[in-house]
């Protein structure tokens, strides 16, 4: 078993948080949702497993390249 | 010397400032915390810092808004497009507190907030409306069947709250009809904190057309002209015209005489676009909508026809302007609106934050007109929308006014941010655009060929 990091490509502002740890995912499947220039943008998981840690809070501004949560997968 | 409060910001604010200063007016500008450094601060006479970037906390708080007006003494309020400009609420607290508001009365703005209420009250004056059905919440299976099977396919199903595109789902074929409302209830829900869908019927190669009105206190009201907006992407303009290419002139009439009727019905006073969905295969038109808001695409019309459309919202709220009749507006030319954004054409548009290092737009001139909010070395923050810059050229002819915007578009430089000078430059270029042949899908059908390098031609 190994943790992948989910990152996000764009800088923007924690719109929704969809999923918390412990949940399953499936692949492609959103994790949270951004706003960025008035778009939401969803992070999505890039492969199916469960979330070990989501490491943003609600409203936080998170920068482009940076860890939004992990997945064991 | 009166007063206005520019409750906006960007371009729109300058915009606003200029036509303030047109009239003898003093602006006051209000901005967040990471604006202070923009442009519509310095060019107001006086200017406000009302609360941190989030726009929930500044542009769309109500409260410090109000509290700012109040603060600097301001006689009127404009709100310009976006954030609270469509908020009946808000302009009702504008006037509670004896600030003249800048736009169409709050029970307008409230009545055509409401899609089913809008829907009805235009279709008593005998307008079309886009066939389609009343909101349906989860468990109506039997309604929905039976909604769509009425309507017809291919259809939409939207989010009642949704809204810019969100949570659309097109519908070709009625087995899909119960996943597609249930996968979109679902969303709606997440997304939106409210379950419920609509149906609308999907007109395949429609286009966006649509009316600028003006209503005036003693009841008068005028339509001036329309503006086509098909070219869109994730459900936004992106390219705005007047004239329309090819919509016959018998229809074009009637669609004006619509807008007017809905104007008169709603008792309208002020600035405000009927969006229309016209079909070409049938030269059929479908309310859409009623914007009681200034449009970002307002300059179209203002090259045309020479007309200060916002200084007219100020005289209006004043009681200062003059009953414009419809026999005195007239247009010349044709004018076409590019909208420079921060984004990716080939990364499905995505926003793309950062510092303009480097932000060089061609001259105006007669037939150039540029309307920013941003200069060389402003930061475009994430917190607000991509439009870096509206681009509007007017020549004799369309033809002339697209060669125009060409070879302006081509002189842009700008560093720091990804933007779509290329995809505008491609959509003007391409050949169904050059012969006016476009429609709200244009830009997804043709969307590998948009995304290259343009073909200037």
């Amino acid at each position: 078993m190994s943790v992948i990091d989910v990152k996000t490509e764009i800088t923007g502002s924690v719109w929704k948080i969809l999923l918390k740890a412990g949940d399953p995912v499936e692949e492609d499947e959103p994790i949270i949702i951004l706003e960025s220039m008035k778009m939401e943008i969803p992070v999505s998981s890039p492969e199916s497993g469960i979330i070990s840690e989501l490491l943003v809070k609600q409203d936080e501004t998170v920068i482009e390249g940076s860890i939004v949560a992990r997945v064991e997968v | 010397m009166s007063r206005v409060l520019v409750a906006n910001r960007g371009e729109i604010a300058r915009r606003i400032i200029k036509a303030c200063h047109g009239l003898g007016y003093q602006a006051v500008a209000i901005y967040s915390e990471v604006d202070a450094q923009l442009a519509h601060v310095r060019e107001a006479d006086h200017s406000i810092e009302i609360g941190p970037a989030p726009a929930k906390e500044s542009y769309l708080n109500i409260q410090a808004i109000l509290d700012a007006a109040i603060k600097m003494d301001c006689d009127f309020l404009h709100p310009g497009y976006g954030f609270l400009s469509e908020n009946a609420e808000f302009a009702e607290e504008v006037i509670k507190a004896g600030i003249r508001w800048i736009g169409p009365r709050p029970e307008t703005i409230k009545t055509m907030g409401d899609k089913d209420r809008a829907r009805s009250i235009v279709a008593a004056v005998g307008v079309p409306i886009v066939p389609g059905s009343k909101r349906l919440e989860p468990g109506m299976v039997k309604r929905t069947l039976e909604a769509a099977r009425d309507i017809g396919l291919p259809l939409l199903v939207k989010a009642s709250a949704g809204g810019g595109g969100i949570g659309m789902r097109r519908v070709d074929s009625i087995n899909d009809v119960e996943e597609i409302i249930e996968a979109t209830q679902v969303m709606a829900e997440n997304v939106f904190g409210d379950k419920a869908v609509f149906l609308e019927k999907f007109i395949p190669k429609s286009r966006h057309v649509e009316i600028q009105i003006f209503g005036f206190e003693d009841g008068s009201c005028i339509h001036i002209f329309e503006r086509e907006c098909s070219l869109q992407r994730r459900f936004q303009k992106v390219i705005e015209e007047s004239p329309a290419p090819d919509i016959p002139p018998e229809t074009l009439v009637q669609m004006f005489e619509a807008a007017v009727a809905i104007c008169r019905e709603t008792k309208y006073v002020g600035a405000g676009t009927v969006e229309f969905i016209f079909d070409p295969s049938t030269n059929e038109f479908f309310f859409l909508e009623l914007n009681t808001r200034i449009q970002v695409e307002h300059p179209v019309t203002e090259m045309i026809t020479g007309l200060d459309l916002v200084g007219m919202q100020i005289e209006c709220a004043a009681g200062t302007g003059h009953v414009i009749t419809q026999s005195s507006v007239s247009r010349f030319g044709a004018a076409i609106e590019c909208r420079l954004y921060a984004e990716s054409p080939n990364k499905m548009f995505m926003p793309s934050p950062g510092v303009l290092e480097r932000f060089q737009l061609p001259d105006e001139n007669a037939s150039i007109r540029i309307d920013s909010g941003y200069q060389q070395g402003d930061t475009l923050t994430h917190f607000y929308d991509p439009m870096i810059a509206k681009l509007i050229f007017s020549g004799e002819t369309r033809e002339e006014a697209r060669h125009t915007a060409i070879d302006a578009l081509s002189k842009i430089e700008v560093d720091g941010v990804q933007t779509n000078c290329d995809f505008l430059i491609s959509c003007l270029c391409h050949k169904d655009y050059a012969e006016g042949n476009i429609h709200t899908t244009f830009v997804q059908e043709n969307l590998e060929t948009l995304t290259k390098t343009p073909n200037i031609t």
